[in-house]
């Protein structure tokens, strides 16, 4: 417990230090989405007698669920590449579980700030999501699983260099391909199987709905839970794995 | 003994960083290890510390095998690194209470602890400063309190000093001798001769993954004699060793200008047994 809390207090400290910089962040990227595909191309679009930025917003939650949480490789990276702290980790007792699941606490929370940016974004662009406990507990899953997926890659990559290829190959194809953007279940049987494999099109179908007042999901909740479970064991065996 | 080694080997895929190690440290000793630069002195580190795996033999801390419980094991350690690995973030106080945390003290103790190392290497009044702002001196001082910070019985030092100017690097080789005085054991890697002359009761060189010498520093280097006479020449400086003080004298008169007479030094002991230089 103890070495869990100095991983994760360790993460908020840093956090609250770069806190302004991390919420202008936070919000630059959605506001950019929200302007050009909610109001510049989606203005007339009507989905099932919704505003199309209606649509979009729940989406936008679930990806920054994503992005957040994943954000904590980068974190990871300077710490074994650059400043050298996993070391002094990686030398202390601390056990492999300890330290994962402080690094995944540290994104939970990040992807949490990084929600609610969107929500109140949503309000300024006059869209009120109903974000109920089972809204949060969706980012929550997506968010843990998302996190345990950054802890494993980032502790299998062998370079600062290749911090940049997970982005390209793991969120860059997500954030477009999951749900984000577009309905996925209205895309043809060829299309919609394969992108019902990501955990980002559970995650948006999830949210969406509850946000949306419709009937939540159960198996995306189910689905998203097992990924979670997944990437947690790959983490472990990552961070196990991690001495040279 | 608070060091045991085995026939300890690790190889990389292009190199044997350590061939066969046997080597034992008893409690309370302070250890050197001497070598040029890719000898395996910090791969040894590195494995006893726990951040790299072996190939092959055994290593135990205070009795304890650092394979098979490797959590006990690093209790009783503590590791100053070659890098500075200090988190830039945090301030000074921070980083100690991140340390102590890892390693599981409670709250109380942690802070006095803290507090009662930062007068000792002189850093109680930059606790609140962000360690980024320290100089290289001081972060070298706060990764040595922070090492001993858990009460660890063998203090790991990896080129404890590198980087640093002369008179820094005195404070911290007085910190060193002041936590070995306090019983405890000391295994640290130095290229510097003269670091490892004025701290270490015992010296091993290492040369290409293989122990080449291991004794106290003074028998070492009475192996060559005490005085050594360097003689510089069309080709080069070669050196001549004398076992007393007169006889290298006379040989001084007869080289002239061109020759100085000074005592042997852990250098030349490593030159004589390995051809190499340490530095």
């Amino acid at each position: 417990m103890s070495a869990f809390l100095a991983v994760y207090l360790r993460e908020l400290l840093i956090l609250r230090r770069r806190l302004k910089k991390h919420f202008a962040a936070m919000a630059v990227s959605p506001l950019l989405y929200m302007l050009t595909f909610g109001c510049a191309l989606g203005g007339g679009l009507d989905l099932g007698g919704r505003r199309y930025i209606e649509f979009l917003l729940p989406g936008l939650a679930a990806m920054a669920s994503m992005t957040q949480a994943f954000g904590i490789a980068s974190e990871i990276n300077i710490a074994r590449f650059y400043t050298a702290i996993f070391e002094e980790i990686q030398a202390s007792p601390a056990g492999r579980t300890a330290y994962a699941l402080g690094e995944v606490a540290a994104a939970l929370t990040r992807m949490l700030l990084g929600c609610a940016v969107i929500v109140l974004l949503g309000m300024l662009f006059g869209v009120h999501l109903r974000c109920g406990p089972l809204f949060w507990l969706a980012a929550i899953l997506n968010g843990f699983a998302f996190a345990s997926l950054a802890v494993a890659l980032a502790m299998a990559i062998r370079s600062h260099a290749d911090q940049g290829l997970l982005g390209n190959f793991v969120i860059t194809p997500m954030a477009f391909l999951g749900g984000t953007f577009f309905p996925v279940d209205s895309l043809p049987d060829w299309a919609r199987h394969p992108l019902s494999l990501l955990p980002l099109t559970h995650a948006s179908r999830a949210m969406r709905a509850v946000a949306l007042g419709e009937s939540p999901p159960v198996a995306s909740f189910v689905i998203l839970a097992c990924f979670g479970a997944a990437f947690f064991l790959f983490a472990l065996y990552a961070v196990g794995k991690a001495r040279d | 003994m608070i060091v045991q080694i085995d026939c300890l080997v690790k190889n990389y895929p292009d190199v044997r960083a350590v061939d066969g190690l046997d080597l034992e440290i008893p409690d309370g000793q302070l250890f050197a290890f001497l070598g040029p630069n890719g000898a395996g002195k910090t791969t040894t580190i590195r494995i006893l510390a726990g951040l790299t795996r072996m190939t092959s033999g055994a290593v135990r801390i205070g009795g304890v095998d650092i394979e098979r419980h490797p959590r006990a094991a690093k209790r009783l350690c503590g590791l100053a690194a070659q890098q500075i690995n200090l988190d830039g973030e945090l301030t000074v106080l921070e980083n100690l209470d991140f340390h102590g945390r890892l390693f599981a003290i409670p709250r109380p103790r942690r802070l006095a602890r803290a507090e009662e190392l930062l007068d000792y290497v002189e850093l109680g009044g930059r606790r609140d400063s962000l360690v980024k702002t320290l100089s290289g001196g001081l972060k070298r001082r706060l990764m040595l309190a922070r090492a001993l910070l858990h009460e660890p019985r063998l203090l790991i030092l990896d080129e404890p000093t590198v980087g640093l100017d002369p008179a820094i690097r005195r404070k911290v080789w007085g910190l060193i001798k002041k936590a070995n005085a306090d019983g405890v054991g000391v295994f640290m890697t130095t290229h510097y001769i003269e670091e490892a002359e004025f701290l270490a009761d015992r010296v091993a060189f290492m040369h290409q993954g293989r122990l080449v010498a291991d004794g106290p520093p003074t028998a070492i280097m009475k192996r060559l004699g005490g005085w050594a006479v360097d003689r510089y020449g069309p080709t080069g400086m070669t050196t001549e060793y004398y076992a007393d003080r007169a006889a290298a004298a006379e040989r001084l008169e007869l080289g002239g200008a061109a020759a100085t007479l000074r005592r042997v030094n852990l250098e030349d002991a490593f030159l004589a047994l390995t051809g190499k230089r340490v530095q």
